[in-house]
């Protein structure tokens, strides 16, 4: 909402000493935020005139362009009364033209200086100008030329065009539709600086009669008020007057007819929106009624639309000839030709404004303010206001007879404890003032002991609880008047164990050298292409938006890696020679039970409600994922570096997973999109939580990753429900260490997972670790073969190992190597 | 070697008179004194006092003395190899504490050589600040809690008091799953877990909600589709907006520093009432809204010269939201506010640019190091 400081004044008798400054600060304090001031003068000093062109002489230039040498009287402006003569490019002016005159010692917007220079062979005593050259947006038709009755030569400019003005800029909160016009603001100026306000809605108004013109009101609820008024013998051509037009622009609405005009500024003026039809083009009396499934109506802006049986129409005998309360129609419109015009003010219902905005897409003005809520007693003095504007500037008579019909709905009444908004706000407030300020906020107040009964006034529909009284109370005493109180101490709990789990899960990852990467969650099918899934895999089954960013990435994705894999090629292509990255993030999976419900507000939906709403939810269960690309160690005085792999990625899931006290599974697998040779699947206690490995080469290429770069992503809250709760205390031998190196062959399709489990059952509790420490293929162990090589390590609790014990330990194992997976000691 | 003597039998054995005995003293003596490094020196101790030394093998001739001689024999050779021993245990010291100083110098590195053989790894700013925030929080004894991203129309808005036809809807342009029928949402604040609480808990109820939510904005500099805030709701019997004010200028000071504290401006949100707007004093310019630039004062950047920043929105629990998540709202009231995590991160570090967060760009995040 824009509002020009003159205007506010005009309403409410501020002190001169009130600076706009100081104005708005109190308005903000209020509620009425401030957004912006415009001070569209604030660059321009020095003296600006409106100048009277006496004379122009076109001189043609060598450069091809003419130029007009004028006589330009300033009036006594000038120091001699003297006119000036001045060079000017435009040519969109004549003789007698009222223009714009910046003299020497002006400085226009931009810091341009204005003096008395030579130019093309004359002395130019300063220029006239164009909008674009005071900063007052871009013209294309040359200089300003003003409207004849604009002033006197030598009279200042500043006025003429508004420059002198201050215009405030309001954040306007849905809740205060009220402020969305000069009587709103301004009654919140009055209030904040405690001086009287002339409320422009105070107006006699003839009363309503049965001469006016016809309205039936089919749908009370929709129309609840609707006010008429007409005007005949109305001049649509007359200029509509400087000033009004003025106000409208630096209200941000562009003046187009008188007619129009008027209506915009009483809206603006009182916050009622106002239709005008062209009385002669109604047929008929006015209907207001819900619109029939697929009736069509041609708005003012042009379009065609299909109405709804929920949108509320204005009809006449022709048909809909306007939605409702959101924009006219185009039959009825006013133009050059209209004589008569038939004014119409009505109260709608705000729900269904907002509807028929909606469903539309039509964000109108006059939409605006009915789906907030008008003040429903202002119909008639609007349309009276209107009538009146219309004879002042276009000429006719207002005809007798009013419209009114409907009747205003009622403002709730409100009980509260008198204590309740020192209660709630905590500001000691005494009763006197919460019964003073709501009073001043417009409230009607019947004291009754502790008691208050309450009327919020017809302009604030937003007041109909008692907490809404809290609120008025509250901001009128001030919000810097809450005292700063810690709440008792809350008996917390700390973090709960998931909680603790992922900053675990995050700190160990960054520990080994991961950063953490934030991504969006939204993918596509060539998302899902590039990884190489197959088209019926699991993970394209997503939960899909219906109104996405990009048509292209419609869904929410099922898997974190694209967003990882794409961060890793935007590092390497950044420079980076290597890069390790992770992500924490939920991911979703349709469960197709149906629509959520929506219950009512008025009581807590049961258990089995709730229940119901929740399992409808999509699966979101928690992943992560890391992506390890090119160089993992970096190359240095201290020899080679190391590129990262298929073995990092597992390496990196298995210190997790022991970390968090999980035995994790590494099985072979092939999937998507990993390398199907180069991937394992992960599984705790038989159950699939996951994959890592190398990725496949395609993805690489598609991604513009290295060749090798490895990834892993699993299902992370799976993996931490598993997590151990409470460590068992280890408890430790000290007795020496007993080590037995043994080589097996077996296989080469055999597992060292197989044979390092067979070695461990058979050998026994004395066994503490066990550690592959080579493999090796070739000659010496035969085509298809391959050569194992595991440290044992052997410790007993209560005694030093003998050789005996550590051989038979070492044969033992050997043996259950040999007999499950046919491992021959090399 | 004599064998040994048992009959008293004044023999002479030359390697035991004194004169030889000494010789050999002074011999080990000046070869020890000689030896000019442990490898010399190592030499010899083989030549004086090893097995095959002069006074070793003298040693073994004790015995081909008579009885009566070997005491005092005995006590020649013991005082002369004692010398010995004595002159080569402080040789070695001197010796090795020479070589272990040679060494110390021969062995000098550079050590302003690189070291950075593994890549430092980082958890994300967003997160460790989500954290920091949490454990303001959880150190007054609330609790953290969370809820899915993808959440019910009604928990994200009907139970909040913003009904299918409130105006402020379309204050949060949301994404809807499709088809829209089914009432699914990209939560457009973390609001439905407060919801969430009330409904499955039992007041007294103090949470902090951090976590990740959506709106169709453009995606610029200051505003993405996705990103985070971080809210929270206290419901306990007799609380205003005293604790309200009390707890965030808490949370100020504990994140912003000492003595930096909120105010409040009217505002409208569908959940609250009253409703407020939350300003943090400028914690650069403490409020001046200047800040001396050598010997100048010039216009603080972090707040723009407005001496607040804008964090957030906060207000007291509207009752309406308490009926329709099962809270008695006339033997309870509650406070809730939120602020944006992304942003406040952006004040507080002064990010230019909200998309470095949601990049990846690995220069950006281990910027910050291992906790904000």
């Amino acid at each position: 909402m824009k509002t020009p400081v003159s205007w506010i004044r005009e309403l409410v008798e501020l002190p001169a000493d009130v600076t706009t400054d100081a104005l708005t600060e109190r308005l903000t304090a209020l509620g009425l935020k401030l957004e912006a001031i415009d001070r569209p003068g604030e660059a321009i000093t020095g003296p600006l005139v409106v100048g009277r062109v006496l004379t122009m002489e076109p001189e043609p230039q060598k450069n091809g362009k003419t130029i007009n040498w004028c006589s330009v009287d300033v009036g006594e402006a000038s120091g001699t009364g003297e006119p000036q003569g001045i060079v000017c490019g435009a040519h969109n002016f004549a003789p007698g033209d009222l223009v714009v005159v910046v003299l020497p010692g002006g400085v226009l917007p931009g810091g341009f200086a204005i003096s008395a220079r030579k130019t093309y062979g004359h002395v130019s005593a300063g220029m006239i100008c164009s909008a674009a050259e005071l900063g007052l947006g871009v013209d294309h038709d040359g200089i300003i030329v003003l409207p004849a009755d604009a002033g006197e030569p030598g009279d200042s400019a500043f006025g003429v065009l508004g420059l002198d003005e201050e215009i405030i800029e309001f954040e306007i909160n849905p809740d205060r539709a009220y402020a969305l016009s000069l009587r709103g603001v301004a009654r919140e100026a009055a209030l904040a600086f405690g001086v009287p306000f002339r409320d422009p809605a105070v107006r006699e108004v003839p009363e309503p009669d049965a001469d006016g013109y016809p309205v039936i009101i089919d749908d009370p609820a929709g129309c609840p008020v609707f006010a008429a008024r007409r005007v005949t013998g109305f001049d649509a051509t007359a200029p509509t007057p400087g000033w009004m037009a003025r106000r409208l622009t630096q209200a941000g609405m562009r003046p187009i007819s008188l007619g129009v005009d008027v209506t915009n500024y009483v809206m603006l003026e009182l916050g009622q929106p106002i239709h005008g039809y062209d009385g002669d083009k109604l047929d008929g009396a006015l209907h207001v009624r819900r619109a029939t499934e697929g009736e069509r109506l041609t708005t003012l802006d042009g379009t065609r639309r299909v109405l709804s049986s929920d949108d509320l129409v204005v009809v006449d005998g022709s048909g809909p000839i306007g939605l409702a309360g959101v924009m006219g129609g185009a039959t009825t419109e006013l133009s050059e030709t209209t004589t008569h015009v038939v004014i119409e003010a009505a109260h709608w219902d705000a729900v269904s404004m907002f509807r028929t905005g909606k469903r539309h897409k039509l964000s109108s003005e006059a939409g605006k303010r009915n789906e907030r809520g008008v003040d429903p007693l202002l119909p008639a003095v609007a349309a009276d206001r209107v009538a009146e504007l219309l004879t002042t500037y276009g000429g006719g008579t207002v005809e007798p007879g009013a419209t009114l019909v409907g009747v205003v709905p009622s403002s709730p009444t409100i009980e509260i404890d008198a204590d309740l908004p020192a209660r709630i706000s905590g500001i000691p407030i005494p009763a006197e003032t919460t019964v003073a300020h709501l009073e001043a906020v417009g409230c009607a107040v019947t004291v009754e002991g502790e008691r208050l009964t309450v009327v919020p006034p017809t302009w604030r529909p937003d007041v109909t609880d008692p907490y809404d009284l809290v609120e008025e109370v509250a901001r009128v005493v001030g919000y810097d008047q809450v005292p700063s109180v810690l709440p008792r101490e809350a008996a917390g709990r700390g973090l709960t164990r998931e909680q603790r789990l992922r900053r675990r899960v995050g700190r160990l990852l960054a520990g080994a050298g991961c950063v953490e990467v934030v991504s969006f969650p939204f993918v596509g099918e060539a998302t899902f292409d590039d990884l190489g899934l197959p088209p019926d895999d699991v993970l394209r089954r997503t939960v899909t938006l219906a109104n996405p960013i990009s048509s292209e990435e419609p869904s929410y994705t099922t898997t974190l890696l694209p967003g990882l894999l794409k961060a890793a090629a935007r590092n390497l292509g950044r420079g980076a020679s290597g890069v390790s990255l992770f992500e924490t993030g939920t991911v979703a999976f349709p469960v197709d039970r149906g629509p959520a419900p929506i219950y009512g507000v008025d009581l807590r939906p049961s258990d089995a409600e709730l229940d119901k709403l929740l399992e409808v939810l999509p699966r979101q269960p928690l992943f992560l994922a890391v992506v390890l690309s090119g160089e993992a160690e970096r190359p240095g005085w201290w020899g080679a570096g190391r590129e990262s792999g298929w073995a990092d990625s597992i390496a990196l899931v298995r210190r997790l997973a022991a970390d968090l006290g999980v035995a994790l599974e590494v099985v072979s697998a092939a999937r998507a999109p990993w390398h199907p040779g180069r991937c394992a699947r992960l599984e705790v206690d038989g159950v699939e939580i996951g994959h890592a490995g190398e990725l496949h080469p395609t993805v690489c290429k598609a991604f513009g990753l290295p060749a090798r770069s490895a990834a892993l992503e699993l299902d992370l809250d799976h993996l931490m429900s598993r997590a151990v709760d409470v460590v068992a205390g280890p408890e430790l031998s000290t007795y020496p260490l007993a080590k037995e190196d043994v080589a097996l062959v077996v296989d080469a399709a055999t597992t060292v997972a197989a044979v390092e489990d067979a070695l461990r059952e058979g050998a026994g509790e004395l066994l503490e670790s066990i550690r592959l420490f080579d493999v090796y293929t070739g000659d010496q162990v035969g085509q298809g073969r391959k050569s194992l090589a595991f440290a044992l390590r052997f410790r007993a609790p209560d005694r030093t190992l003998t050789e005996e014990d550590t051989g038979a330990a070492r044969d033992a194992a050997v043996a259950v190597a040999a007999a499950r997976c046919g491992a021959v000691q090399r | 070697m004599s064998g040994p003597n048992t009959d008293f039998d004044p023999v002479e054995v030359s390697t035991l008179q004194p004169e030889e005995v000494e010789a050999a003293r002074d011999a080990a003596l000046a070869a020890f004194a000689a030896a000019g490094d442990l490898e010399q020196l190592k030499q010899a101790r083989l030549e004086h006092v090893g097995d095959r030394s002069p006074l070793a093998l003298a040693n073994r001739e004790i015995g081909a003395l008579p009885p009566q001689a070997r005491k005092e024999a005995g006590q020649r050779l013991g005082q002369a190899r004692g010398a010995v021993n004595q002159a080569l245990a402080a040789r070695l010291a001197v010796l090795e504490a020479e070589h272990e100083e040679r060494m110390l110098v021969e062995e000098t590195v550079d050590v302003t050589v690189p070291t950075d053989r593994l890549p430092v790894g980082a958890r994300h700013p967003i997160t460790t600040g989500s954290e920091l925030i949490a454990d303001i929080f959880v150190a007054m004894g609330w609790e953290v809690a969370e809820g899915p991203v993808i959440e019910a129309e009604w928990l994200n808005f009907d139970a909040l008091n913003l009904g299918p036809d409130h105006p402020a809807r379309t204050m949060q342009d949301t994404f809807w799953t499709s088809p829209a029928e089914d009432h699914l949402v990209l939560r457009t604040h973390t609001s439905p877990v407060q919801a969430r609480t009330m409904l499955t808990r039992e007041p007294p109820i103090y949470v902090v909600c951090p976590g990740r939510v959506f709106r169709t904005d453009e995606y610029d500099a200051t505003h993405s589709p996705m990103f985070h805030q971080v809210e929270g709701l206290a419901i306990d019997e007799g609380i205003s907006m005293a604790h309200l004010k009390g707890t965030l200028d808490h949370f100020a000071g504990a994140m912003f520093g000492e003595g930096i504290t909120t105010r409040f401006r009217p505002s409208y949100f569908p959940f609250t009432e009253p409703s407020a707007e939350v300003d943090l004093v400028c914690f650069v310019c403490r409020g001046a809204a200047v800040v001396a630039d050598g010997d100048v004062m010039v216009t603080c950047r972090t707040c723009r010269g407005e001496g607040w920043i804008e964090w957030g929105g906060c207000g007291v629990v509207n009752p309406r939201v308490l009926v329709a998540c099962g809270v008695d709202p006339e033997r309870y009231s509650g406070f809730a506010f939120g602020m944006g995590i992304d942003r406040t991160l952006m004040f507080r570090h002064g990010l230019e640019d909200l998309r470095a967060l949601f990049e990846g760009d690995v220069r950006f995040t281990t910027a910050f190091g291992s906790e904000l």
